[in-house]
């Protein structure tokens, strides 16, 4: 069964904040995908799994340089930049 | 140290590749300014897909080949979740279930014999970005990101946890990147080139994994200072807790890191936007690319050459230097080929913080050839062989004009016999002590020839001279 906390672990992970009403209804559809999943169970155990709906293997590209984007072009849509690098929170305390 | 165990994650950057892994942009971005090596698809930018390089699948497989590993005959990309901004997309596209191979070993020498390290897999994954911090990073309120780096072929290498000291851990990872060089996949040169996660255990206590390390001499003492730490905690009957750890390589301890921060769960699944590769036919490919292995050459020269394994061993360390040793011993006696690549250059070279890919250029093997004739013919001095590699080294140029400069070209013997009936002449006291006995009177004649010839004179045939003169 889906708990309260297993929803709020998978939100910790996801870095979201869920309302109280949220969880609940996270927990509901959680559920609700989990026994979809239970439909696996009745595949012979011996069936290859899939991996891939793409029916194509080895898809490869050459080791050629290409273009790159122009660092303002990069950084053109980022809000906080300085001296040429994109800010991020600081992650270690 | 029966009670440690020591098991190592080391990430290789396939850095002579000119691609990262899944796009195009180049990797030479060492000496660039950030954020200038990127594009959408390392940039993490919607909808922008991941194409994968096909040399550095057949690199990943060359490796995976010359560790005697098994490569899987089918391997998937799967992606990594998790936040941190080193990785713009939220995840890292790595390998899980189905990595490229598994098992496979590396043999080490240690005091006690051979020794061989099994590995537990290999696989796949991309670099993420770097992140720095202005100042000091406690002081810091945020993280710099450049991501160059994001995206450039990685090769995860685990072992087994089969190493029972610091030391075994430096000798598997100089092995390690010895091989990695001979593949020429690999220049351990380059900053970040190798980055080794390392865990530790002694018996009764936790394993603690310490991360990032970025030198094998950083590996070393982080591990000693770990064993220290834990013994004395299970001394004094405490826990050694299971987490992760930094190494500080300034101050040379292990601090530990908040283990909330570490508590992952990855939820890895496989990467939609990639295909599932097969590798037979490239296994084929490389199988005839793989190159002559340090142990097989080292063999090869004990037998070919005829040059003791004392020397062999050293030579293949390096296979720019092996390369080397061979130019100079086709064309000249390849024992004194391999003592003066080994016991001369090597030093000179180590002196000055050069490999043999610098030296190739300063003294290339010609060059040390027509040096060393000159030194077989008698016509320069051990010791005038030595000051033309230091100065060749040094100020370059070239080698004739080098030995004309410094006078260095070997005295002819009539004139060493000159010199000798001038000392003679010049010392009777050291003469009358000589013949009254005294027989190291006779050193004083010989430094007074090397000292008028400025050490050109070859020392021995000086003496052999002076006491047939005296004697007569």
């Amino acid at each position: 069964m889906i708990t309260r906390d297993d929803v709020l672990h998978i939100a910790n992970l996801a870095k979201i904040q869920l309302s109280d009403e949220e969880v609940e209804k996270f927990k509901d559809e959680f559920q609700s995908i989990l026994d979809y999943f239970d439909i696996l169970d009745e595949v012979e155990e011996e069936i290859e799994p899939t991996f891939t709906v793409i029916q194509l293997r080895n898809v490869f590209r050459e080791d050629a340089p290409g273009e790159c984007l122009s660092r303002e072009e990069a950084m053109m849509n980022a809000k906080h930049v300085e001296n040429g690098y994109f800010k991020g929170p600081k992650v270690v305390e | 140290m029966d009670d440690v165990i020591i098991g190592l994650e080391v990430h290789v950057q396939l850095n002579r590749l000119k691609t990262k892994l899944f796009c195009s942009c180049p990797i030479n971005y060492h000496d660039s300014e950030p954020n200038t090596h990127v594009c959408p698809v390392c940039l993490g930018m919607p909808g922008a897909m991941p194409v994968i390089n096909k040399e550095a699948v057949k690199a990943a497989i060359k490796i995976a080949l010359a560790l005697n590993a098994e490569v899987q005959p089918f391997t998937v990309f799967d992606r990594k979740n998790y936040f941190y901004p080193d990785l713009p997309k939220g995840f890292q596209i790595s390998q899980y279930d189905r990595p490229l191979a598994l098992g496979g070993y590396v043999t080490i020498e240690t005091e006690d014999g051979e020794k061989k390290i099994a590995l537990k897999r290999i696989h796949m994954e991309e670099d993420p970005g770097k992140l720095s911090y202005k100042g000091s990073i406690t002081l810091a309120k945020y993280s710099l990101i450049d991501y160059n780096r994001s995206g450039v072929p990685l090769l995860e290498i685990v072992t087994e946890p089969v190493m029972s000291s610091p030391k075994e851990a430096r000798l598997f990872l100089n092995k390690l990147r010895i091989i990695l060089e001979y593949l020429e996949v690999f220049d351990g040169n380059l900053e970040g080139a190798m980055r080794v996660d390392a865990n530790i255990s002694l018996k009764g206590g936790g394993r603690v994994e310490i991360k990032n390390i970025s030198s094998f001499k950083g590996v070393e003492r982080a591990l000693s200072y770990e064993i220290t730490r834990q013994r004395n905690l299970l001394r004094r009957g405490r826990v050694v807790l299971r987490e992760t750890r930094h190494f500080d390589e300034v101050n040379n301890i292990t601090v530990s890191l908040r283990s909330k921060e570490e508590e992952q769960d990855y939820r890895y699944f496989p990467e939609p936007d990639l295909v599932p590769i097969h590798t037979s036919e490239l296994v084929d490919e490389v199988k005839d690319l793989l190159p002559e292995m340090p142990e097989e050459k080292r063999q090869r020269f004990i037998q070919q050459y005829e040059i003791g394994d004392n020397f062999a061993k050293v030579l293949v360390l390096d296979p720019k230097m092996a390369d080397y040793f061979e130019e100079v011993a086709l064309q000249l006696d390849a024992k004194l080929a391999a003592s003066w690549i080994v016991d001369v250059l090597r030093g000179e070279l180590n002196y000055r913080g050069w490999d043999f890919r610098v030296g190739w250029e300063k003294l290339r093997p010609e060059e040390m050839i027509r040096l060393l004739k000159y030194f077989v013919e008698e016509k320069i001095t051990e010791k005038g062989v030595v000051e033309v590699i230091r100065t060749k080294l040094d100020e370059g140029g070239d080698i004739d004009a080098i030995i004309q400069s410094k006078g260095l070209f070997a005295i002819p013997k009539t004139e060493i016999e000159r010199l000798c009936r001038e000392a003679i002449e010049k010392n009777p006291k050291a003469v009358e002590d000589y013949k009254a006995g005294k027989k190291q009177a006779a050193n004083y004649l010989v430094g007074y020839v090397m000292k008028v010839t400025r050490g050109r004179a070859d020392p021995a045939e000086t003496a052999k001279i002076i006491r047939e003169m005296l004697s007569n």
